[in-house]
């Protein structure tokens, strides 16, 4: 069987993955813009395609706890939500990632009410930097499809057993239609491990209690087990992708994705959707003779410091897009990306540009115009600009 | 050698371990020991934030001696859910899956995704551990607890009468569902395995008083369970398909034939200051109780 290359949503594309990957168990609550996602899944499985149950569950709470119980004993296990739902979902989030269960989820990124509001940023996407969860961003349908896919190998990695989340921006990716070359199912099984392979905690015939009371110099250690695993997983990670590039020609050996870097003396910093345009405008600057590269950071957590410090040794300034915000402090990813710089004992010049809140459209000239303002010393520098369609506000 | 009936019927197998760390005379402690004996070693316990959570021992002791799993509070009936369709798909349906839930996580946290996985029909059995309070965090109210009780969030005692769960629970057309009382385990045990001869959702509702939460002497525990049936406070039944029977001692009760209410009420300090007026709004709670209960049968027709 030769591969085909259909015409997908990011979320088409996503649900695509799950059939490829053979999960078994979908736990899925509605919510815009992620619906697709579940729909197609639901399709695959009522017309055969997909020997997997799905549960219709009442709240995104009760998603993600399904997902607990079936995964806990050991089977493949997906789910999908945006938004509230994740915020609604979001004590089992955490439950999942302390439990060390190795659940995949997609989250397509939507804006936090209210104002009611359905497009794109990345608030609630940000509210996981802290859980336990191993997260990626995606900049296309087709990195959707690949990423789903090498996320379930990552999570069911003996030596990580965590859960690892998808995420991209709501419609941009989620309902935009683009090529993807889908690996065919031959392909995809030889990839991943058989979902028998997965260690079930509920086993009657090796009783354990899961999640007794701990003692607090025990529960450091599980913390810190954690902490280490996730650290440990950016090389699972960077295997897996490998893997995955000798398989289908597409590379993810890196945790991010480097785009004329190598000689640039500024870099722009930037994940999910708007990764496109900064990397149109990094073409548009460069045919004038500007020095510009552009980092698109693919996996959110564990932190990609190694290729960060790497880029910012042989740069003169950093500028940095967040499309999610600390509220009282500044741009989130701005935040990650200097925390990582005074670690490292570096000291440049870095721009903190929020862009893309409550789905505001990012295009390749806010990058240019921050470009320029940056190089006339209109910009300060570690404060939060705020750019909207060209304007700062 | 003279076999108890209830060792006769329950075994002598113990599924939960002595020194486990519930509180003397605990009733759910007791639920759980009878409730594990039925089910046995082929299943798995779901339980969510309540006492037996800590019931369940500290790392790395464990009480009980088959699968056990925490889940969040409100999550129990949804983590069971997932057990279960996950066994089913390694063709593990022969394993029960049964939640152990207090009156917080069913009746109040809990209650939507009971509803949810009731709803769908998961082949789980649902056991409400009520001891009518939120005990492990302090006594506080929750919607299990009945008119007139002392806690420590209506120190004046409750206004509002005690939800009614059974009603909620029949609602979703389950194929099973019951009371029982720690005072009468043989009546307790013949539900669970009726229970877990039954495929879909099946829900029974436990009554395991508190000591600490309801004010009473440790050694008490089952005079009180004992009493909170006589009385008729307490009604055990079943509903089978949506069929309601009562079961003895509550099936001799429909003619009053009831110890007074006071003399299970003021054996427990959290009803002490329950005066006349109140005692009689009380009184009229449970007849009000008995007289759906006689309607309920005479719509049936009796068989």
């Amino acid at each position: 069987m030769s591969r085909t290359k259909l015409v997908l949503t990011g979320n088409y594309a996503s649900a695509y993955a799950v059939l490829h990957s053979r999960a078994e168990v979908v736990p899925a609550y509605p919510i815009t813009p992620q619906t697709t996602i579940v729909e197609k899944i639901d399709e695959f499985i009522e017309t055969g395609m997909l020997d997997a149950t799905m549960v219709r569950v009442e709240s995104e709470h009760s998603a993600m706890a399904v997902a607990i119980g079936a995964s806990a004993v050991g089977v493949r296990t997906y789910t999908a939500t945006s938004s509230h739902g994740l915020l609604y979902m979001y004590e089992n989030l955490w439950w999942a990632a302390n439990a060390r269960l190795p659940i995949v989820a997609t989250f397509v990124t939507r804006t936090l009410g209210p104002p009611w509001n359905i497009w794109s940023d990345h608030q609630d996407f940000m509210t996981l930097r802290d859980s336990g969860w191993i997260l990626f961003m995606v900049k296309d349908a087709q990195e959707a499809y690949d990423l789903t896919i090498q996320a379930f190998k990552i999570a069911e990695n003996p030596d990580v057993r965590l859960p690892v989340g998808i995420a991209y921006d709501a419609f941009v990716i989620s309902h935009t239609a683009e090529p993807v070359e889908l690996l065919t199912q031959e392909e995809a099984d030889k990839f991943l491990p058989s979902p028998k392979a997965i260690q079930p905690l509920l086993d009657v015939d090796k009783p354990y209690s899961i999640g007794n009371l701990p003692k607090a110099d025990y529960h450091y250690i599980l913390r810190k087990n954690l902490w280490e695993n996730i650290l440990d997983a950016k090389n699972v990670i960077r295997e897996v992708g490998k893997e995955y590039g000798e398989l289908s020609g597409r590379d993810y050996s890196s945790l991010v994705e480097e785009y004329e870097c190598e000689d640039a003396d500024t870099v722009f910093i930037s994940m999910g959707a708007m990764a496109g345009e900064g990397m149109d405008a990094v073409d548009k600057l460069r045919d004038k003779g500007y020095k510009v590269g552009h980092l698109t950071i693919r996996t959110y957590r564990p932190f990609p410091d190694h290729e960060i410090k790497t880029i910012a040794e042989n740069a003169k300034r950093l500028i940095v897009f967040s499309r999610a915000l600390s509220n009282g402090k500044g741009g989130i990813l701005y935040d990650d990306v200097a925390s990582t710089l005074y670690r490292e004992g570096l000291r440049m010049e870095t721009y903190d540009i929020i862009a893309g809140l409550a789905g505001t459209e990012v295009s390749e000239e806010d990058f240019m115009k921050i470009y320029h303002d940056v190089r006339s010393g209109k910009l300060d520098t570690g404060k939060s600009i705020f750019i909207r369609r060209g304007e700062y506000v | 050698m003279y076999r108890p009936k209830i060792v006769e019927n329950l075994g002598e197998d113990e599924w939960i371990y002595a020194g486990h760390p519930a509180c003397h005379g605990c009733g759910a402690a007791l639920g759980l020991r009878h409730l594990l004996k039925t089910i046995g070693k082929n299943s798995i316990l779901v339980v969510p934030a309540g006492c037996t959570s800590i019931i369940a021992g500290t790392m790395n002791a464990a009480t009980f001696n088959i699968p056990f799993i925490h889940t969040a509070f409100g999550a129990a009936a949804a983590v069971a859910s997932g057990v279960a369709e996950a066994l089913s798909r390694r063709g593990r349906d022969d394993i029960n899956v049964v939640v152990w839930a207090g009156d917080g996580g069913t009746y109040d946290i809990g209650l939507a995704s009971l509803s949810g996985a009731a709803e769908r029909g998961h082949n789980i059995l649902f056991v409400l551990d009520d001891n009518e309070a939120y005990m492990n965090t302090g006594i506080q109210r929750s919607g299990g607890t009945p008119r007139g009780a002392w806690t420590t969030t209506t120190i004046t005692g409750k206004k509002e009468e005690k939800k009614d769960i059974m009603k909620i629970v029949l609602s979703h057309h389950v194929p099973y569902a019951a009371t029982a009382s720690v005072a009468y385990p043989l009546d307790f045990n013949r539900k669970v395995k009726k229970a877990l001869g039954i495929k879909g959702f099946k829900f029974i509702h436990l009554m395991a008083p508190c000591p600490p939460g309801w004010r009473f002497e440790t050694h008490m525990t089952i005079e009180i369970a004992r009493r909170a049936v006589l009385s008729g406070a307490w009604i055990l039944m079943e509903y089978e398909n949506g069929r309601m029977r009562l079961n003895p001692p509550s099936s001799n009760m429909l003619d009053k034939r009831r110890i007074p209410l006071e003399e299970y009420l003021m054996m427990q300090g959290r009803f002490k200051h329950v005066k006349e007026e109140l005692l009689e709004e009380l009184k009229r709670d449970v007849e009000l109780r008995w007289s759906e209960i006689k309607e309920i049968l005479e719509k049936q027709g009796k068989r």
